[in-house]
């Protein structure tokens, strides 16, 4: 059984309107979920016993400057009971907004703030959303693909 | 959230007693650019804040331009106590997103190095820490026996700290019975010599005071926060990757993963104790079931050619010429690949859209996400405290950078 696929099938019947695709590659499973409904299914992932995705590994994203939504912010979840890991995507405009996640699991803050520095991405509720890695005064997110790696 | 309470906080008239001090980053105890800034009361830290300084050096940046093979030095430089557990970890990683695996002679050359890299980080862990609450003497023990560490590095490598040994496939070749029966000398050795640093810290009345209930983070806590590593196991979580999700044949190995209960600082020092133990156990059965054939994959596509046959052969020129300088094609698709390394789990999560650079590189280092505890672990604690909590948490810079 791929990993994570058990949660995606119930994530399915409990939020049908929530979950825009999934995908699998080399028995790793993740579903697409939409931005406005991210809380409530990441709460539903971790409290419910039957998925107990009770650790936040990381929160990044992938930049797709060609597609409608181009930031895809990538969630790694694991559950230390069941041994499984999820991975969520979570497609969103130019600058966001997402839901932040520092309410459910606190090692959201800085995976976010992270993730906020990098792409420029804003997450809603964050306490203290800014740059973590790049000085204050920076105004550019690196790891968006219009940055060049060299600018001669 | 501890960060919301910075204003709360700022020295105003109505909290005359509070005293804003910054740690770092020339702090020797803040191991590298690390700033913390500190709100005492007294000597009681109010909140701390840590800055992770402007080291950045844009290593997932780069990765997107740089075919597979050319990211493996990369991962050398970023934990620079253990780049054999980094190289190891990326190679897994750009492995199963190929869905290859390396043959078991391979798979037990990469466990050499990944132990190794364990024991070395975790003796100049040893040493640092000890050293930032005034043991001096650990400093010089630790720090004699990791040289006699880096020979065997150096010896199986070429280099003691940008090692770059593994390769998509394998590893850059395969160690010498010389070299293994040295290393089977530590290895006998070395379980001594733990023991008489044990001797000198354990039971030592200041080292018991400075670090005993000091930096306690519950087990919930820790979990919440992303803790993984010693300092995890130090609040009695059992999790270790090698156990959880093996890799490598790490479940075909007998060893114990230790675990604290009181999640503080001092317990996070037993659990480091305890595993160079069993790393040299592992290290041993390693050593005495090693079994004969390749180390590396055989594709020709993928990995370079031995040097004589380059030397020799039209044909194997080519391949050397196309991969070092086209490098190869991975199909498309996304892996999260995680190992244990010495400061707990590092996770290489890679978007490939095909073609020879990754479309998108992510290091999900245990570094950055240990040191994100660090501002709930030092409130309520001595000023003093706050050197054993970063030496605890085991922070090295280079990996918290990006």
């Amino acid at each position: 059984m791929a990993e994570g696929s058990e949660a995606i099938g119930r994530m399915r019947a409990s939020f049908p309107d929530a979950v825009l695709g999934e995908g699998e590659f080399r028995g790793q499973c993740w579903a697409v979920v939409k931005a406005e409904r991210l809380l409530e299914v990441a709460k539903w992932l971790r409290d419910d016993p039957a998925n107990a995705y009770d650790v936040l590994l990381d929160v990044t994203a992938v930049h797709w400057p060609e597609e409608p939504l181009p930031m895809h912010v990538v969630i790694h979840l694991h559950s230390r009971e069941r041994n499984d890991r999820l991975r969520l995507k979570v497609p969103t405009g130019d600058t966001g907004p997402v839901p932040s996640l520092t309410g459910l699991w606190s090692s959201a803050d800085w995976n976010e703030r992270e993730c906020f520095d990098m792409f420029g991405i804003v997450f809603e509720g964050h306490p203290d959303l800014r740059r973590i890695l790049m000085p204050d005064d920076y105004t550019e997110f690196p790891l968006r693909k219009e940055l060049p790696l060299f600018r001669g | 959230m501890a960060q919301s309470k910075i204003e709360t906080f700022e020295y105003s008239a109505d909290h005359p007693e509070i005293l804003t001090v910054n740690m770092g980053p020339s702090h020797p105890a803040t191991h590298g650019v690390l700033r913390v800034v500190l709100k005492l009361d007294g000597e009681t830290v109010v909140q701390a804040v840590p800055h992770l300084g402007y080291l950045h050096r844009g290593m997932e940046k780069i990765a997107e331009n740089r075919t597979y093979l050319q990211f493996i030095p990369y991962t050398d430089r970023m934990d620079y106590l253990s780049p054999l557990a980094a190289n190891v970890g990326f190679c897994l990683a750009v492995e199963e997103l190929l869905g290859i695996r390396v043959p078991p002679r391979g798979e037990f050359l990469r466990i050499l190095c990944a132990e190794l890299a364990r024991i070395g980080s975790h003796l100049v862990w040893l040493g640092t820490h000890a050293l930032d609450l005034g043991a001096a003497t650990m400093f010089f023990h630790t720090f004699k026996d990791r040289e006699w560490h880096y020979d065997l590095v150096e010896d199986l490598t070429g280099a003691r700290l940008t090692t770059s040994f593994t390769r998509v496939g394998g590893a850059a070749h395969d160690a010498t019975p010389d070299w293994l029966s040295r290393l089977d000398e530590f290895v006998r050795a070395f379980p001594a010599r733990v023991d008489e640093y044990e001797s000198l810290l354990t039971k030592n009345t200041i080292w018991v005071d400075r670090t005993q209930n000091v930096g306690v983070i519950s087990a919930k806590d820790a979990i919440a926060q992303g803790l993984t590593g010693p300092r995890l196991r130090s609040t009695g979580v059992a999790y270790d990757v090698r156990k959880a999700r093996p890799y490598l044949g790490y479940e075909k190995f007998e060893f114990d993963v230790p675990v604290g209960s009181a999640g503080d600082v001092y317990d996070s020092y037993l659990v480091r104790m305890e595993e160079m133990r069993q790393s040299t156990r592992i290290l041993r059965q390693a050593i005495d079931n090693m079994p004969d054939g390749p180390v590396n994959v055989d594709d020709p596509k993928i990995f370079l050619p031995a040097k004589k046959k380059v030397l020799t052969s039209m044909e194997e020129l080519i391949h050397q010429f196309m991969i070092v300088t086209e490098g190869f094609e991975c199909p498309a698709g996304e892996v999260y690949h995680a190992t244990e390394v010495p400061k707990g789990e590092l996770g290489f999560y890679i978007v490939s859209t095909g073609g020879k650079c990754p479309y998108r590189l992510r290091i999900r280092s245990s570094a950055f996400n240990n040191l994100s505890a660090l501002a709930r672990m030092s409130e309520g604690e001595l000023v003093a405290d706050v050197v054993a909590i970063i030496g605890s948490l085991d922070p090295v810079m280079g990996e918290v950078d990006r």
